[in-house]
């Protein structure tokens, strides 16, 4: 498979899974950037933001180094993943925090009681609305999702699985684009994910 | 690695090809078992686990010797999803909370080799070695109720009694256990036919079952095994290239 992808920074915001992200885009021939300097990430042709962790840490660890300001510049298509992509949005309740504001909606802890916290395994997409993002994925493809809190289905939401009721599983703004569940840990319907967004055409920079 | 009720071990294979030939069949997820790590007081290998990680299209664990945030780094850096404790957490409970704390409830399984003593269920330790072997008095019930509130993120309960003896799950200790565990709960040991597998997702309500040797002998392919469960109205991720 080959893309032109163009360079690609990895935000290193300290969270578990950079390095199985790495992994996933050197399987699709990209070698990406693992970086947290303002300057790289600003001039990458695209930007992931990987997240494992707690959403109140990670947002911390942005206004740190200023990536909390950079971020909302940027103009490039940008992918958040798991708790990445929860940033991208108006905020968490897990330590009570304002995110990014890039898409709209406040991610909610799954209720107690019901099922399993943290929600560990594989669940079915639903897809709901057409996007290039999706191109390829079907209703009922598998994806592989770990997580504790959750965005509700917004305006924003191109994607959505059930776990304790139906939210938010790929999700859209403008360049801004989120996975809640793992591409780069979801076999091959992962690797379309991100394939696609490898794909997605570089905006108006 | 695989054991067969934790005694005789034996080398089935090299790592990478059978990683690859699992996730390409359609596993969920591998968990990797370096057994020998704790009773040889020593930590994992991490070089493989880069190999793992990079190969990997799927969520692996990292077990064994995991006995501080340092080592649980590395391996997590090295591309694992989770790291799983054993004998460390029972050594040093803390260590939960620690691991728990910096990479998130998420990333720490605890694994609990347990079987009946005395008329309840309890905790067994360095299992790894058949020598070193034992019980460590504690009550598994109660143990599981304690790594779940030191921030425990998923559970990986082995029956040692029906381990390798493919005679199935042990239900019942697996209902006991799912009783008192709101995180998730994956059944091992005992694994000898697609029906074992239907049963433990039925009657103990587990989120997942863990099985090495009916794959590692080929006794149940998984791709058969995963289309049997779906015929048999569980909720599973087809093999990989079946029609969702």
């Amino acid at each position: 498979m080959s893309f032109t992808a163009g360079t690609v920074a990895l935000i290193d915001n300290g969270g578990a899974n950079v390095a199985s992200v790495v992994h996933a885009l050197d399987r699709l021939g990209v070698n990406a950037e693992r970086t947290a300097s303002p300057e790289r990430i600003a001039a990458a042709d695209r930007v992931i933001l990987p997240g494992v962790g707690a959403a109140a840490d990670a947002m911390a660890r942005l206004q740190a180094s200023g990536l909390d300001r950079l971020i909302p510049t940027l103009t490039q298509p940008v992918l958040g993943i798991c708790l990445g992509m929860q940033l991208l949005f108006s905020g968490s309740d897990e330590g009570n925090v304002a995110c990014l504001a890039l898409m709209h909606g406040q991610a909610k802890r799954f209720p107690s009681g019901a099922l399993p916290v943290p929600h560990m395994g594989w669940n079915e997409l639903r897809l709901r609305q057409p996007h290039a993002l999706l191109e390829g994925l079907k209703d009922g493809d598998y994806a592989y999702f770990v997580h504790s809190y959750a965005l509700p289905v917004s305006a924003d939401t191109l994607a959505t699985t059930d776990y304790s009721g139906e939210f938010t599983a790929v999700a859209a703004r403008g360049n801004f684009h989120g996975a809640q569940f793992h591409p780069e840990r979801s076999a091959s319907v992962g690797s379309l994910l991100l394939a696609n967004f490898l794909r997605l055409p570089a905006g108006s920079r | 690695m695989k054991g067969v009720q934790f005694r005789d071990h034996e080398v089935v294979g090299d790592i990478l090809d059978l990683a690859a030939r699992y996730a390409a069949e359609g596993a969920d997820e591998l968990v990797f078992y370096d057994i020998t790590a704790s009773p040889e007081g020593r930590g994992v290998d991490r070089r493989w686990i880069s190999r793992i990680g990079r190969l990997l299209d799927i969520p692996f664990c990292v077990a064994g010797g995991i006995r501080s945030v340092a080592e649980a780094e590395a391996v997590l850096a090295a591309g694992a999803e989770k790291v799983s404790v054993n004998s460390p957490a029972i050594a040093n409970p803390g260590l939960v909370d620690e691991l728990a704390h910096r990479f998130g409830s998420q990333c720490v399984v605890v694994g609990i080799d347990s079987q009946t003593r005395e008329g309840r269920y309890e905790v067994y330790q360095f299992t790894g070695d058949p020598t070193k072997t034992r019980s460590t008095a504690r009550s598994t019930l109660d143990w599981v109720s304690e790594v779940q509130a030191r921030g425990a993120g998923e559970i990986v309960l082995n029956c040692m009694a029906s381990d390798g003896v493919r005679r199935g799950y042990d239900i019942a200790q697996l209902q006991a256990v799912r009783a008192v565990c709101g995180v998730p709960l994956i059944a091992s040991g005992g694994a000898g036919a697609p029906e074992h597998f239907a049963a433990v997702f039925r009657e103990a309500n587990v989120d997942g079952a863990l099985a090495a040797s009916v794959f590692h002998k080929g006794l149940i392919r998984i791709p058969d095994l995963k289309r049997q469960l779906l015929a048999d109205g569980i909720a599973i991720r087809p093999p990989e290239g079946d029609a969702a």
